[in-house]
């Protein structure tokens, strides 16, 4: 998995709550068997005026000039400002596959659904948690004339809104140790082995059905 | 002792190791296995030359993204033929049990796990679906996870996990004639909202969720994560150990007196302490039928499309009102007089025998509206279809007017074949009415089965209970 490091990026604001996992990808593109090239349909029904389907030359199609990720002052976003719940319904890990391959590194909400949270941290995808105030202040900044640039440092679990005030995030300590060091979480398991030995030895005298 | 909750219990039986900050490693007795969240997984495997860690906790089927109508020419669409054929090849490679698509055992993974008895009381249950939930039904801690946790289970045989708080639902008394699992389910979610569960893990109790029967609370447990909650579960009693018995996956006769001792012990103690109650009183639900583009969006059949000018909160009603411009819906109309053009009947929510057992029973001699294009009836496995039409349910749907169906997701995703055309309106027994879930553009509204039944008879929505 990619590091964390500290980086700048422009703020995209996207400004619903409940986006579930369907719109942030459509099912359609759920049919592939591989873990990239997402970012073309990363909210497709919004994105475009067609209907996409896999395998469509995304570039010819017509896009939704009113939909925000279209608006040519947020291109080349890597951050994604949005409302409560987001990421809620299906657990599809090709939620965070797409928003990683459209570019962004952070979101920002008021609050997750916890499968998409949990599945971000483990594509380098930083879901950042910040109250429902502070959140609004960002909006205001971020539609303004002028796009809003974002420093994210994890380590000191700070966001630096230019000229602006730092803002301190909470990040749970072994997530953000992952993120950080791009540790593969199968590796620190896999570091385990013994203990998950004992535990099925266990389990096989308590719970001898479970092992039939 | 401390008095525990049953998450307490169910948690405290599988932890692993614990850090000190809580981090558990906790241990999965069994994995649900499909073919659209998987792929990646068996190829992480592969390219980190890892081996499955514990073959026999695995149990495969595809369902998302195969037809519901004959299968004998396999699926049409190369795409979604290649997603099926990679979990063929990836189980026969890790000789993982399939239910492939011709299988007679085939079916919605959250269906064939209890049907099968794979699905047992006091499991840790885990499915790269976030229906996973269901398997609550029976005393079972049971979430969705994504890909990676998927490579991470088979690598391992664990997830890295901290506990969730616990909030006990408590649906008082019994719940009125006509009122079903879906409409408990849907008015808890009305009541706390799609994010109300989020970091929770839901007990739910009370009386009316004791009369349920297996399949009802599977209903209910099938939805915590529409609350918000990645799992959802009830105490394990004589009806649940009753459904067990005698499945294929059940325990062996030897170890059956051992495994029902450990399972009656399965419930919260007296005394154990949760983060939250909620209560609700059975007697004030009725038939719930949703309006909007979200679970919680959701009122009595009798009432009316709320209003979001009345609404205070000015980020909801801003999502009240995108909700009625998608639906194509008027504030104030009246629910019954919203007339629809397709009816699904199915998905892990509402396709086993008894949910099928009540549509029929409000199908049975009448005949199905000239305004619904379409009315599909798709059974969640092959065990509940053969079922099914030994009962003669499939004839009293086909004289009524509805397509009989294979078994799989169909219309409660489009994945397949199976959707709703931009604009179209449809009475669905599924569990999403999220924008584009049925089809780009269809409309959802989320129902029980004889409620869907009853609207495919009379075109538009009625209260099942003014019909039967
Ligand atoms: S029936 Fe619907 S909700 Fe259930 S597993 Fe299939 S697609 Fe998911």
């Amino acid at each position: 998995m990619q590091k964390f490091e500290t980086f700048s990026g422009i703020v995209c604001p996207l400004d619903r709550s409940n986006v579930d996992t369907d719109a942030i990808i459509p099912k359609q593109f759920l049919k592939s068997i591989k873990r990239t090239g997402f970012g073309p349909n990363l909210f497709d029904d919004w994105r475009y005026l067609d209907r996409g389907e896999p395998g469509m030359d995304n570039s010819r199609r017509p896009i939704n000039p009113d939909f925000v990720l279209n608006d040519p002052r947020y291109a080349g976003a890597s951050i994604l400002l949005t409302r409560e719940n987001f990421g809620c319904g299906s657990s599809r890990e090709h939620a965070p596959w797409a928003l990683a391959d459209y570019g962004f590194r952070v979101i920002i909400a008021p609050s997750y659904a916890d499968i998409f949270f949990n599945n971000s941290f483990k594509n380098g995808l930083l879901p950042i948690v910040l109250d429902a105030a502070t959140v609004d202040r960002l909006f205001e900044r971020a539609t303004g004339g002028q796009a809003l640039r974002l420093t994210v440092d994890l380590a000191a679990q700070q966001i630096q809104p230019a000229g602006d005030a730092p803002i301190g995030f909470d990040v749970d300590a072994f997530r953000k140790h992952c993120l950080l060091n791009g540790l593969d979480d199968i590796g620190l398991t896999l570091q385990h082995v013994d203990d998950i030995k004992a535990y099925e030895a266990r389990r096989r005298v308590e719970a001898p059905w479970l092992f039939q | 002792m401390k008095p525990r909750t049953l998450y307490d219990k169910l948690w405290d039986s599988h932890v692993v190791r614990e850090e000190p900050d809580g981090t558990a490693l906790l241990y999965i007795d069994r994995h649900l296995v499909h073919e659209v969240t998987s792929p990646q997984a068996f190829e992480g495997l592969r390219l980190a030359h890892r081996p499955l860690w514990r073959t026999d906790a695995n149990l495969a089927t595809a369902d998302h993204n195969v037809p519901t109508t004959d299968r004998s020419q396999g699926i049409a669409d190369p795409v979604s033929r290649l997603q099926v054929e990679t979990l063929d090849s990836n189980c026969a490679e890790f000789r993982i049990t399939e239910f492939g698509m011709s299988d007679p055992r085939q079916g919605i993974v959250h269906v064939i796990g209890p049907e099968q008895g794979a699905t047992l009381p006091g499991m840790t249950v885990v499915c790269g679906d976030s229906h996973t939930s269901t398997h609550g039904a029976f005393g079972a801690l049971a979430h969705g996870i994504g890909t990676s946790e998927v490579e991470h289970v088979l690598a391992t045989q664990c997830l890295i996990q901290k506990k969730s708080r616990s909030m006990l639902i408590v649906v008082d008394g019994p719940v009125g004639p006509g009122v079903t699992a879906k409409d408990i389910v849907l008015a808890i979610i009305g009541r706390i909202g799609t994010a109300g569960g989020t970091g929770y893990a839901l007990e739910f109790s009370g009386q009316a969720i004791r009369d349920l029967s297996i399949e009802g609370r599977m209903t209910v447990c099938n939805m915590a994560i529409e609350a918000g909650a990645r799992s959802g579960f009830i105490a394990v009693d004589d009806k649940t150990i009753e459904y067990v018995k005698g499945r294929p996956f059940a325990p062996r006769p030897e170890y059956w007196d051992q495994a029902v001792a450990y399972w009656q012990t399965l419930h919260s103690d007296d005394g154990a302490e949760f983060d939250e109650v909620v209560r609700i009183p059975a007697a004030e639900i009725q038939p719930q039928v949703t309006w909007g583009t979200s679970p919680e969006m959701v009122v009595p059949v009798g009432e009316r499309v709320p209003d979001p000018d009345r609404e205070t909160d000015p980020v909801r009603a801003q999502g009240m009102r995108r909700a009625l411009q998608y639906m194509g819906l008027e504030a104030g109309t009246p629910i019954a007089q919203i007339s629809l053009d397709k009816v699904f009947i199915g998905s892990c929510t509402n396709s086993r025998i008894e949910d099928l057992r009540a549509a029929a029973q409000v199908a049975r001699g009448r005949k199905v509206a000239g305004n619904i294009r379409q009315a599909l009836v798709v059974p969640g496995s092959g065990l509940v279809k053969a079922q099914a039409e030994q009962e003669g349910l499939d004839k009293i749907f086909i004289e009524a007017g509805f397509e009989w169906r294979e078994p799989g997701c169909s219309m409660c995703l489009a994945m397949n074949a199976d959707r709703l055309e931009p604009g179209e309106r449809c009475a669905s027994t599924s569990n999403r009415n999220f924008e584009g879930r049925q089809g780009q553009g269809g409309r959802t509204h989320l129902v029980s089965p004889a409620m869907a039944a009853a609207a495919a008879i009379a075109g538009h929505f009625v209260d099942v209970r003014d019909i039967v």
